[in-house]
């Protein structure tokens, strides 16, 4: 049962991600790219990550990609012209591509010849609870310091998409 | 193996209750609004207009299902999809009543308890601005674009008084579990007045409440916070090309998330399916006395009819409902029923009065909508979170 | 078998951030290359949880929780930065914002 889920969501994951590149409308790699991130909180949620699964649905696909659609709509982005791609880049770059992820793959298998095994129910301590305990202890310097950075990044935005009033 | 079955059963139950909810509360709505405007509303279709929500679906089923040329078709159509699946996904966690046992196989009257499920409920809204967005984009008309860019500002700027709303009682319950929420509202001071999160030490969640209904008002664009989609402004909104069956799966999925901002009320504030006052003061008769009464209008309103109709079709309702009242005195059906009848109760009051401000106050206004929601709704929601945090780390 | 290895999560991991990169390398629209960067964050994201899993301890899921804050100021500003060059050179081609080249 786990293997079904794990390679559906995997799957449904790696055709967003892949439609994310490829796709020629902002608008169509926005939405695949909320298919990758609701695929991935199902994989949180196969790996006990229950409070993170729902944190990335309610903060990266329901507020993040939501503004990023604001902004494709509002610049009324069209689709991208498609350009001939020079030879060095088809001589280079789709073999580059493959090879870099086959050292990657291969440095995984090499570091944990025996890895656990993932069942759903396998780890428990993703609930609330233990996120807020750690936060609020060890990471509370850390977490004082993203709360800064919130307001850096709420008064930069403002600054720099005002109309400028001359 | 039994509890894929169980949940399948209780699956199929709460989608077919939910439907059939769907269309007469629309009924309801038309009825209450007629009454607030002195008028009588749907009352042709059948005794009382019962069956007009039947002919308003054999409308909209036979209506010409037109597919404009100039739309980006896959997101056209995908946009009402969106908006119902995320509609009808959050009623999926609440819970309706207590436990039950039928034929000796015990289950509680939900479908599925998360341990996370109001941050469920949150994220379930939040992906359903998708489908609004997407709706006014793809209809390639200014006036969409527009009303669908205003509609999802409002939407996500009014989820955040929404969340820190709900972060309040969550302070006094102390878990994110829908079940363990309406069970740590059980009990009774002084022995009658009930221990919901709206009357509870240290801190009543009053406040809460009241921000949570305001906020819950513009998460689901009705008034007066529905200028984005209402008829005299900007032509329909973001709706303006949608006929038919999509128009209706908007409607379905607009009446689904007010049953379930309102049923998230009640569980958060008003105790769920826990009964006003205690068993032993006869709160179990409450359901047959209301029943009954109801019955007994019926039969006096039929005496004296004041349509030639109704000497026929008011006694019929009120044999039903002392029917229904006699079904709520038998004792074994009363703990499964009388939980369920509370929750029942408290929901449909809090419908009533999302009907009554419909019928009764004007629309806000764009600019004054959105400056509502972050000049004061927003600090005022950061302030009651701060002092109920102060008041539940002070005394308990 | 009752489960997945582990490996396979990493595996995973490791595709989605490499199609990441290759967005980043290959698309024209800034607004595109800013999703590639999502992407990539997603996928670090997913390794952290995975390790969190392996050594059974919660710290992998605090550091999700700061990538996912942080990708969100990033993405405030950096759409921000992305309005404001739109409105100055009315394009969202990379390759056309070059007034500094040569």
């Amino acid at each position: 049962m786990d293997v079904i889920l794990f390679l559906v969501f995997a799957s449904i994951a790696v055709v967003c991600a892949v439609n994310v590149v490829v796709q020629t409308h902002p608008i169509s790699s926005a939405l695949s790219l909320i298919g990758v991130m609701g695929a991935l909180a199902i994989l949180y949620l196969l790996l006990g990550a229950e409070f993170i699964a729902m944190a990335q649905v309610i903060v990266y696909a329901g507020a993040i990609m939501v503004l990023f659609i604001f902004v494709i709509m509002l610049l009324n982005a069209g689709a991208e012209q498609r350009r001939g791609r020079s030879l060095a880049v088809q001589l280079v770059g789709v073999p580059g591509f493959f090879g870099l992820l086959a050292l990657l793959a291969y440095a995984i298998l090499r570091l944990f010849p025996n890895a656990t095994n993932v069942h759903f129910g396998g780890f428990t301590k993703g609930t609330a609870q233990d996120i807020g305990r750690a936060l609020f202890t060890k990471y509370l310097l850390a977490f004082e310091v993203t709360s800064l950075l919130i307001l850096i990044a709420i008064v930069g935005a403002i600054v720099l998409a005002r109309k400028e009033l001359d | 193996m039994e509890f894929y079955v169980i949940s399948v059963i209780k699956a199929a139950v709460l989608a077919a209750i939910l439907m059939t909810t769907l269309a007469y509360l629309q009924w309801v709505e038309r009825k209450v609004i007629a009454h607030i405007q002195a008028r009588i509303g749907p009352s042709r279709v059948g005794p009382h207009g019962l069956l007009q929500p039947l002919a308003d679906v054999i409308k909209l089923i036979t209506k010409e299902d037109l597919l404009p040329p100039y739309v980006n078709r896959f997101f056209y159509l995908l946009a009402p999809f969106l908006a119902v699946t995320m509609a009808l996904l959050s009623i999926s966690v609440i819970p309706f009543g207590s436990e039950i046992s039928v034929f000796g196989h015990s289950t509680w009257l939900q479908l599925a308890d998360l341990n996370v499920g109001v941050l469920f409920v949150l994220a379930v809204s939040s992906m359903g601005v998708y489908g609004i967005a997407l709706a006014g984009w793809s209809s390639n008309n200014k006036y969409s674009l527009l009303g669908g860019l205003r509609s999802s500002a409002q939407l996500i700027s009014y989820e955040i008084p929404l969340s820190l709303a709900v972060a309040a009682p969550l302070l006094l319950a102390n878990t994110l579990s829908l079940r363990a929420i309406v069970q740590a509202q059980e009990g009774f001071y002084f022995g009658f007045l009930p221990r919901w999160h709206i009357f509870q030490g240290p801190m009543p969640q009053v406040f809460s409440f009241v921000i949570f209904l305001i906020a819950a008002f513009a998460e689901t664009n009705r008034i007066p916070f529905d200028l984005p989609e209402a008829e005299t402004e900007l032509v329909a909104g973001f709706h303006t090309e949608y006929s038919s069956m999509k128009f209706a799966a908007f409607f379905m999925a607009e009446y689904a998330n007010m049953i379930t901002v309102a049923s998230m009320t009640t569980v958060l504030f008003l105790g769920g399916w826990q009964p006003l006052f205690p068993v032993g003061l006869g709160s179990n008769f409450v359901g047959p006395g209301l029943f009954a009464a109801a019955g007994a209008i019926c039969l006096y309103h039929g005496l004296h009819p004041a349509r030639r109709m109704d000497r026929f079709t008011l006694p019929v309702f009120a044999v039903i409902f002392f029917g229904l009242a006699v079904a709520l005195l038998i004792p074994a059906t009363v703990s499964i029923f009388m939980p369920l009848f509370w929750f029942i109760l408290k929901t449909g009051f809090l419908l009533f009065v999302f009907i009554w401000i419909r019928g009764t106050l004007p629309r806000f206004r764009y600019d004054q909508l959105m400056s509502f929601a972050w000049k004061f709704l927003f600090p005022v929601a950061v302030l009651n979170l701060l002092v109920t945090a102060l008041m539940v780390a002070l005394f308990s | 078998m009752t489960g997945v290895p582990l490996s396979w999560y990493l595996i995973l991991s490791a595709l989605l951030f490499v199609l990441g990169v290759a967005g980043f390398l290959f698309r024209r629209n800034i607004i595109t290359i800013f999703m590639s960067i999502e992407l990539m964050l997603n996928a670090v994201n997913l390794s952290f949880i995975s390790f969190s899993y392996q050594l059974k301890q919660v710290d992998g899921h605090l550091f999700t929780f700061f990538v996912m804050v942080v990708a969100a100021a990033e993405s405030a500003v950096g759409l921000a930065i992305i309005l404001t060059v739109f409105k100055n050179r009315n394009t969202l081609d990379v390759d056309e914002v070059n007034s500094m080249k040569n």
